[in-house]
Parts: C-alpha cells; structure tokens; sequence
C-alpha cells in the first residue's frame, strides 16, 4: 500500500495534495499496489469522499485538529504507518509537508528523501528517485534503504491529474494525543499587510541586482513597473543584503519563487542562488553591461548594455507611447 | 542564556556548476566556501540574543578540518566558541546520521536555544532541526523569520501567504531560521584578528549506517535559447515588442 499525507488549507486540499496523489496513483500502478490517503484535521470528513482514485481514506477529524499542529499530526501520522503498514509514505515537499515527514521520520527512525522530482521503478519496487539540491538547479539520485520509503514531492514536479476512479472507502482513525503533542501550536495569525501586487502573482517581474548599486537606482524600475500592467518589483540576494531593498522583496533559492510571464533583470549576473528564484519564468530578458555574465545563458532576450542608460530610456519612450 | 547554532560548509557557487568527473559531487576546484544563507542569519541571531539576554554562544559544524574557516568567521562576528565535529565525508553523511551526532554531542551541554538553518543550501533536506529537536525530546518550530525571548519562552513567527503566524514555546527549544530575520552583520578586522586565537573544540565522530545514499549528480535540462535584442538604447525598441508580446503594455 502506498499512503499519501494530504494537506487541508481553507476547508480544500492543496495543489501540492493533489500532485501528491497523483504521484502516489502513478506509483502505484507501476508497483501494482493500491493508494490509502490520509486526511489530518478540521474539515477532513467532509473531503474525504470526493477523493476519487484512492481506495481507502483514513480520517483524523478532531476539534483540536484546526490548523497544522505539528506534533499531533506526526503522532497521528507515524499511528498510522504503524497500523497499516504502507511500503511508500509520500507527502507534498512544502514548508508543511517536509515539517511532518521530518518529525514522522524521526519518530520511526527512518530516512527521509525530500523534495523528489522523479522515481525509478523496476520490477514492480521503487528503487531510486531523483531530488531536487540547490533549490531545483542540480538533481541528485538516491537510494533509500530504509523501509518503509519516505519521500515528499517537490511542487509543480508532476502535474494533478484528477481520477475518474470510484470514491473511496473512508476510515476513521483514533490515536491518543497527549498533551505534549500540543506544545509547538499556532498561537494567532497576524493577517499581512501587503499592498499592491505581490512578486508571486506579479505577470511581469523586474528584478535588481548588484548592477543596481544603490536603494535610489530602485526608483527608476518602480516607475517602470507602474507603467505596464501587472508589474512588481524584486531583488537579488546582494541588493536585499545591502539594505537597497526589503528581504521580502528577494527571488531566489532563499526568497520567493517566482513564475511571470516575462521576468526582466537588471544588472543581475545570474547566480545559481537567484536564477533558483525565477527559472519558471515563461520568459527571461536581461539587460547586463557583461556579454559573459552567467545570467544570458539561461535568458531568452539579452541586452547588453548599461541599464542606468536603458532603463530610463525605456521609461521615457513607453510615457511617450502612453500620451499618444 | 546559551544559544547553539549549527552551519554546514558549502561551495560558494555564483554563477554556474560543475561536477566532478565521477558525478558524486560539486567540483570545488578553485571555488571558495560559505555557510547557507539562512545559517548566516541564525549565526547573527545567536549573537543578537547573546547580546540582549548575557550568556554564551557555540557554533557547531559536521565537516572537515577546512570547514574551520566558516566556524573562524562566526567567531569573528561575535559566536563565543566553536565545535568542529570532524568528518571528512561530510557530503556524504544523510541527515539522520548528522543528526545523531550533533544530538550526542550537544545533550550534555545543555543549551536553552538550539539555532539551525531551515535547509541547507546544497542537500535542500529540511530535516536535520527537526530530527536533533526529536532526538533530545525538545520543541522545534520550523522555518521562522521573528525571535523573541521571554524569561523561559520564546516567541517565533513564521510568515506564510495569510500572515505572520505566531508561535510560543517553552526553552529549552529549537528553531530552524529562514533568511529575513535580520540582516547578518560582517566580521569586524578586530574580530577576524582575535578569532585566530580562539580554540575549535574539535570531536571526533563515527557515521551511523546511512539510510539514503547519493547515487550521482546531475544538471537538470535547462530550455532557453537567447536571442541577443541589440546593445545599449538601441534596442528600446526591441524590448516594447516583447513588453507588448506578453500584454505588458
């Protein structure tokens, strides 16, 4: 049996949920094995017979259950690999899903790969996957030799593809929570604060990096971004470091992820720790005054050229077309 | 209050990789070294804390004789002592292995914070915190960008898409650090000079029998063509069309 952890946000599964099960469903038959789902939390009930695909949902419904809390979803987790005995546990690789499955892990002893991309398997077992390093820019393959397999998915690797399959068989699962499971618990939630459009939904990003050189020069690609629709502002992890911007306002392998249509970037060489941020960008452009910098390798529109010239001459020319 | 915080040596990659020719791992031929971005800010965190509440600050590596250099640099930022827990095949270590030796060794010091990076930069696991936290039986908060202190509790926030959420745990407890918590300070000429002369406790440690191995490494399929669209202000009118393409404009 292979078991997929499933993760509830707003009484829905997620998107990273449903790649899981996806995942697990493809897995499954090349195992000739049968996928049992696991559901923690508030709303659980209520999902798990529209989980078409699954044979069996195990449902942890409680009260207590609102929102992820981390040791009594290990606990109830780690219950229920021991009860049912899975040969895989597959979770989404998020902030959530690799939280569980490093607590579940530990708890049984076990290894854990996370973030997988790919699987190999021959003659009906799973015998490596391949995992993302350095934020997605190399892939390792590993042998798990620990058993059962622990693996969580790294998002958007494989597409959700929903199943016409027959509803499933739903479960209830009872493990004892102690109160020390409860110790690490959301207090509150602070809601953001954000204004305008955030880097994430963004449709155009333009990004600054060294090549900026100071806050100031930021100016000039804010005006830019307010002439075109859809537009935000981001940064390197050199231009965040040297104050020029708010680390909120980083892409990268240690900041947002970011997927525009067109993601222009300015005087931005093209580190690995960056280029990790803005790889799902439908297309590049870079502007750069180094015809060798990494960054036009892996762009699809090069300019090479100061951007302290460029930028403003793109300004004035798209104010020109605007009072057309 | 002592804090622990634990790095791990990384190449200092910039622009591109390469591999070594037998694919096991990052050629570092000529390349220099670093901690994980979000290990500098838990570094800058320990030493924060140390500077508000008193009392002491270790930093803590599993790594090779070298990695004494990233263990010299936190010293010269203001980390009080250092332990080199010595492995020369760290890359190779998996985290349950790593785990275990940082919890044997720190049991029975006895630190109130236990400060670890959410994942490392190279390895991505985001497992070794949580995995140290479960072995000596503490509270472990995951992926936080606040850190506040409270006599024997500590406040951490971690910022999701809805907010900030909040989150209170009693110390001793351990917490994984995401960049954005602070702006990591640099070393001080002073303090790169006095922390030559500070002692690594250096510890030797035997690897467990793995449960992941590496098999091989390699680059992902990377799909872009360029096309260069012209030098200077020349090519305006070249980035309009393409601004236009996407409905930009």
């Amino acid at each position: 049996m292979i078991l997929a952890l499933l993760e509830i946000s707003k009484s829905a599964l997620t998107e990273a949920s449903w790649e899981v099960l996806t995942a697990a469903r493809d897995l499954a038959q090349k195992t000739n094995d049968s996928v049992t789902a696991l559901l923690m939390g508030k709303g659980a009930q209520a999902l798990a017979p529209t989980m078409k695909g699954v044979s069996t949902v195990l449902v942890a419904d409680d009260h207590r259950l609102e929102g992820y809390i981390p040791d009594a979803f290990a606990q109830i987790a780690s219950s229920a690999i021991a009860q049912k005995s899975p040969k895989i546990v597959i979770a989404p690789g998020t902030e959530t899903g690799n939280d569980l499955m490093a607590r579940v892990a530990t708890r049984l002893n076990l290894g854990l790969a996370t973030n997988c991309t790919e699987f190999v398997v021959e003659n009906g077992a799973l015998k490596r996957v391949t995992r993302s390093n350095w934020g997605g820019s190399l892939l390792e393959e590993v042998e798990i030799l620990s058993s059962p397999i622990l693996l969580t998915l790294q998002p958007h690797a494989i597409p959700a593809q929903m199943s016409n399959g027959s509803p499933p068989t739903v479960e209830a699962i009872n493990v004892a929570l102690s109160e020390k499971d409860f110790r690490v618990r959301m207090k509150e939630l602070i809601p953001s604060e954000k204004k305008g459009i955030s880097l994430t939904d963004a449709k155009i990003v333009i990004g600054g990096g060294r090549g900026m050189g100071s806050a100031e020069a930021f100016k000039m690609l804010e005006e830019l971004a307010s002439l075109l629709h859809n537009a935000a502002v981001g940064a390197t992890r050199v231009a965040t470091n040297n104050g020029w911007r708010p680390h909120s306002d980083q892409i990268g392998q240690t900041g947002a992820q970011i997927a525009p249509d067109l993601y222009i970037a300015c005087g931005i060489s093209g580190a690995i720790q960056h280029m990790v941020g803005c790889k799902n960008s439908k297309k590049i452009l870079a502007i750069n005054k180094d015809p060798d910098a990494p960054i036009f390798q892996r762009a699809d529109y090069g300019v090479i050229g100061d951007l302290h010239q460029i930028v403003p001459a793109l300004i004035a020319e798209l104010k020109k077309l605007k009072g057309a | 209050m002592k804090v622990l915080v634990c790095v791990k040596r990384v190449p200092d990659t910039g622009g591109g990789f390469k591999l070594t020719s037998d694919s096991m791992r990052v050629d570092t031929t000529n390349v220099g070294f670093t901690v994980s971005p979000h290990e500098e800010c838990a570094v800058e965190e320990a030493i924060r804390i140390v500077e508000k509440h008193g009392g002491s600050s270790t930093v803590l590596t599993l790594g090779p004789q070298a990695a004494g250099e990233q263990l010299r640099e936190a010293i010269a930022k203001g980390i009080t002592s250092a332990i080199l827990l010595e492995a020369e095949d760290y890359e190779f270590w998996d985290p349950a292995a790593t785990a275990q030796a940082i919890a044997e060794t720190v049991k029975p010091l006895g630190f109130d914070i236990l400060l670890f990076g959410n994942e490392s930069a190279d390895t991505c696991n985001y497992q070794v915190g949580v995995r140290v936290a479960y072995l000596l039986d503490l509270p472990c908060v995951t992926g936080i960008k606040a850190l506040e202190i409270q006599d024997n509790k500590a406040i951490a926030k971690r910022e999701t898409k809805d907010g900030w959420e909040v989150y209170e745990v009693p110390l001793p407890a351990v917490f994984t650090v995401k960049e954005g918590i602070n702006t990591p300070r640099h070393p001080s000429l002073r303090g790169i000079m006095s922390a030559k002369k500070v002692p690594i406790e250096q510890r030797k440690v035997t690897k467990p029998a793995p449960q992941l191995v590496r098999k091989a490494l390699k680059k992902p399929q990377e799909g872009r063509q360029l096309e260069i669209l012209g030098q200077g202000v020349d090519a305006v009118p070249k980035i309009i069309e393409k601004l236009r393409e996407v409905g930009a404009i």
